[in-house]
């Protein structure tokens, strides 16, 4: 059983152990044996406009979605656990499904509506469906936070002379916070790393990894895609990395038990 | 003066009737308890005070004002939740000058009531302090002086020291009471622990299923319970059945009594403490009925019997304050015991 679990983790991250070793290598080609050692393909990127405005792109479309879809995921978090309603079940599984649907369906289907509604695509519509990707795991980690947060401290609250709306920010708020950045981040960063909703509902500003999946037809910019693939990883782990730590840290302060999550 | 007037109130919980035609007078300055079995709708009842509970028909009026618009942030009525519902994320003065917000004092001036009120339940010092490095019992005192700092009419206090352990517990009825004394604001506490209720109460409503099934003070309640139901519930009550015969009641195992016939009567009811078993030597006295000893259980000061009766099928209980030289009967002693009419309290079922 341990064999297997080290012979899949091997499989599954191999290739990204593969992204620094040949980005900080000094050769055109990506092939064993290593060259040596350079950090000129990172100093070129920045060299590169079409490249500088795919990230603003992909930045902007990423923090769109994560304030999106942490809004919202805020709103159906808040009422699927404070609120009993008729359909809840199926509302939450509907919001949830885009977890399991895979995403090539999300993006062929959307990409259809789009087309039969006359609208013309753009990073609006890519910023939609990262929205819908995103709120899944919103709403998971919002519904942690609210459920953390004893129903009485928000009566309390009104009991105390304050309305629902400055309970709100006066109690809610500071107790899900962990969570709210938690939100932000996760979807910050699946929106930036999105390939294939960005792929069919982006028009002519790509994405970067819409920008990095063209260069791919070029050989000879392979290592300084290469490079910034390391930085992406680098900075995705970095994203998740904190916002599993404040999401920690938010349910400690509660007072419960830290296990679970999505990391 | 009338703090609090219910008339008629009704609640559901889908199907399920929470309260039912509830009619209550609280008045201003008393300290009043709601007694019950936990489900019986006594936390509902307070949460209709407080405004978190919406009616479906009656009237509620706090200070002569009907609150069937009034939201909870609006009524002069402030709550000891039973978890204390301290703000996880605020100091102990922070906690307590939640509710200063809205009020037209100075920075400074609320420091100095918070610090007041802090001192007033104990905790002087503690301001500083996080909330999730509190105790039980520190948690309930910041709970108090929250909701005390407002001045409200009325301070609503749901179960606030069933989480405590018994010491405790028993320190703090006291405080409660003289804490209520001092500021002289209504209290209204929901408990399901008759002797709580018992020690800290102006008067007392006993609710059983959504209604209120008795409202007298403290002692009335225990001498002369409305129901049998009521009696059993406060204290022990040894009951036992009554035969109708020739225009007198005939108690089973203790025999008639000079009361009249009643035909409403069928059981009598008495207290441990007003029956004695008399020792070896001592005279009759009142009424004398020949009895053997079924079990006891020794509690330090007291003992309590289990005594059997010819005629009666239950056992009635007897508790004997342990006297200097008094001896500890063993278990199949017969003897005699000893009871007075006045003692006797009749139930219809
Ligand atoms: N929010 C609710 N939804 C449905 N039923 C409830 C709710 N709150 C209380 N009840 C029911 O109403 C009854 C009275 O509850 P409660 O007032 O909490 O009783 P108590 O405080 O006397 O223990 C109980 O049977 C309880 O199950
Ligand atoms: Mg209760």
């Amino acid at each position: 059983m341990r064999a297997y679990t080290w012979a899949y983790l091997i499989f599954l991250y191999a290739p990204i152990v593969l992204l620094p070793l040949f980005a900080f290598n000094d050769s055109t080609t990506i092939a064993f044996p290593l060259q040596g050692f350079t950090t000129k393909w990172f100093v070129q990127l920045p060299t590169i406009p079409a490249l500088t405005s795919s990230v603003w792109t992909s930045v902007k479309i990423a923090s769109i979605t994560a304030v999106l879809s942490t809004i919202l995921g805020v709103c159906a978090a808040r009422a699927a656990v404070r609120y009993r309603f008729i359909g809840k079940r199926p509302i939450m599984g509907l919001i949830m499904l885009p977890l399991v649907l895979p995403e090539i369906i999300v993006a062929v289907s959307l990409l259809v509506v789009f087309l039969q509604l006359g609208l013309s695509i753009g990073s609006w519509s890519v910023i939609a469906g990262h929205t819908l990707i995103c709120m899944p795991f919103a709403i998971s980690i919002l519904n942690s936070s609210f459920q953390n947060i004893d129903p009485a401290l928000e009566e309390a609250s009104l009991d105390l002379g304050e309305t629902r709306v400055s309970t709100f920010y006066r109690v809610t708020l500071p107790l899900i916070w962990p969570g709210l950045i938690a939100s932000l981040l996760i979807s910050f960063t699946i929106s930036l790393d999105e390939f294939i909703i960005a792929f069919f509902l982006s028009s002519t500003e790509p994405t970067l990894p819409v920008y990095l999946w063209s260069q791919l037809r070029f050989p000879t910019k392979l290592p300084v895609v290469m490079a910034l693939g390391t930085l992406l990883v680098c900075l995705s782990i970095l994203l998740l990395a904190l916002a599993e730590t404040l999401r920690r840290r938010g349910l400690r302060k509660a007072g419960q038990s830290t296990e679970g999550g999505f990391l | 003066m009338t703090m609090i007037s219910l008339s008629g109130v009704n609640k559901h919980y889908d199907s399920y009737h929470a309260l039912r035609n509830i009619d209550l007078d609280i008045e201003a300055g008393e300290f009043f308890s709601l007694l019950g079995p936990s489900g019986c709708g006594k936390t509902t009842l307070l949460r209709t005070i407080a405004g978190f509970e919406d009616i479906e028909s009656g009237t509620l009026k706090i200070a002569g004002a009907d609150m069937a618009e009034v939201p909870p942030n609006r009524r002069p009525t402030n709550m000891v939740f039973q978890s204390y519902a301290i703000f996880p994320h605020l100091n102990v003065a922070q906690n307590v000058a939640f509710g200063l917000r809205k009020s037209d004092l100075s920075k400074s001036e609320q420091t100095r009531v918070v610090g007041e009120a802090l001192e007033m339940v104990g905790l002087d010092g503690f301001g500083a302090r996080a909330a999730n490095a509190l105790s039980g019992g520190q948690r309930q005192r910041v709970a108090l002086a929250r909701a005390l700092v407002l001045k409200p009419k009325v301070l609503l206090l749901d179960e606030p020291l069933s989480a405590l352990d018994k010491k405790l517990r028993e320190q703090m009825q006291l405080e409660l009471r003289r804490l209520q004394r001092q500021v002289g604001i209504t209290f209204i506490l929901v408990t399901h622990d008759q002797e709580e209720a018992l020690i800290m109460s102006d008067r007392i409503a006993v609710m059983f299923e959504g209604q209120i099934a008795q409202l007298a003070d403290p002692q009335t309640l225990y001498r002369a319970p409305a129901s049998r139901k009521v009696g059993e519930f406060i204290g022990t009550m040894n009951v036992m059945p009554v035969a109708q015969n020739a225009g007198n009641l005939t108690i089973a195992g203790l025999g008639q009594v000079s009361d009249p016939a009643r035909d409403t009567v069928s059981h009598a009811g008495i207290r441990p403490e007003t029956m004695s078993i008399l020792f070896p030597g001592e005279p009759d006295r009142d009424r004398v009925a020949a009895a053997k000893i079924v079990d006891r259980a020794y509690y330090g000061d007291m003992t309590y019997y289990e005594v059997g009766l010819d005629g009666l099928d239950n056992t009635l209980t007897i508790s004997m304050k342990n006297l200097m030289g008094r001896e500890i009967l063993e278990i199949g002693t017969p003897v005699r015991i000893s009871w007075r009419e006045d003692a006797l309290v009749f139930f219809d079922q």
